[in-house]
């Protein structure tokens, strides 16, 4: 079944070939329809990177006028989506680097923890645990939590898990190895998961509540239980 | 196989590129080892929640606004 499906995506090409046909062409609506079909998935991966709205908002509108100006450059051997992507993840940086006042920032920052790599809380989770959190509450903690990580992590965890991308894609998109893709995206799901099990994990009695605040060293088990 | 083993294969394990003997060796360490069983469970559910729930939403106003202004460039040539 992947055989024919993957022979029959060699085949047809995407969507959205024609559409930049179009847009090469002079057809501004083409361009329009691709606007509308990418534009949440850019503002959320700038919202991501950058941790800031006002700079989402900007990098989204860069990133589309400079993928119009660019259109000429786009060669087809990738998808649209994931060069649109590439070019919204080098804005997002580039705002990040303002920010900070011209200090370097790389997807490479901060990925030298260990944290989370062997897993240390080895709790079960409540079964469908986020229904214990209102939407908004909950959202706050999959914010805050996801925010925690490093950027190298955190962006690899978005474009493979959250927004989709294979993980060629993803290094082609980050201009990583293949290798470090997968390595990074192991670490990001166990840091994610150990952080995410202080609010999700079963309540051992009534006394228990729900933290308030994350705090790394009350739920962490001092013994892995983990064979060597 | 270690539990140091089956981390390892973790991500190709949820990722549903392991072999069919790669696959029957994982389950058999996930036979007798609670910890990764439980690992495997709540690593694919922080997975499905971060998929399941936008904790960035664009409002429709502010996607209207940026969408036009985005256009209005792109009409002038940018």
């Amino acid at each position: 079944m992947a055989t024919i499906q993957s022979i029959a995506g060699e085949l047809e090409p995407h969507p959205d070939v024609a559409l930049v046909e179009r847009v090469r062409g002079g057809d501004v609506s083409a361009y329009d329809t691709l606007v509308r079909k990418y534009e949440r998935q850019l503002f959320r991966i700038a919202q991501h990177i950058t941790q800031n709205r006002e700079d989402a908002e900007d990098v989204m509108q860069d990133a589309f006028l400079k993928a119009y100006e660019k259109l000429d450059q786009f060669q087809g051997n990738s998808k649209f989506y994931t060069w649109l992507v590439r070019i919204a993840v080098n804005e997002s940086l580039m705002r990040l680097r303002k920010r900070r006042t011209g200090k370097m920032v790389s997807i490479d920052d901060d990925i030298e923890t260990e944290e989370g790599s062997v897993p240390r809380d080895l709790a079960d989770w409540a079964p469908d645990p986020e229904q214990n959190y209102g939407q908004a509450e909950l959202a706050e903690i999959l914010r805050k939590t996801i925010q925690g990580l490093p950027p190298g992590f955190r962006i690899v965890f978005v474009l493979r898990d959250v927004e989709g991308l294979s993980t060629e894609e993803t290094a082609e998109t980050l201009g990583l190895s293949i290798p470090a893709v997968k390595s990074r995206l192991l670490r990001a799901r166990l840091q994610l998961r150990e952080r995410l099990s202080r609010y999700f994990r079963k309540k051992k009695g009534l006394k228990e509540t729900k933290p308030k605040e994350a705090k790394p060293k009350e739920t962490e088990l001092g013994e892995t239980g983990m064979e060597k | 196989m270690t539990c140091k083993e089956f981390l390892a294969l973790l991500d190709d394990l949820i990722d549903d590129s392991v072999t069919v003997e790669m696959r029957a060796e994982l389950q058999a360490h996930l036979g007798h080892c609670g910890h990764c069983e439980i690992i495997l469970n709540t690593t694919r559910k922080t997975i499905e929640i971060y998929r399941s729930h936008e904790i960035y939403d664009l409002p429709n106003g502010l996607r209207d606004r940026l969408h036009a202004a985005i256009m209005a460039r792109c009409k002038e040539g940018c």
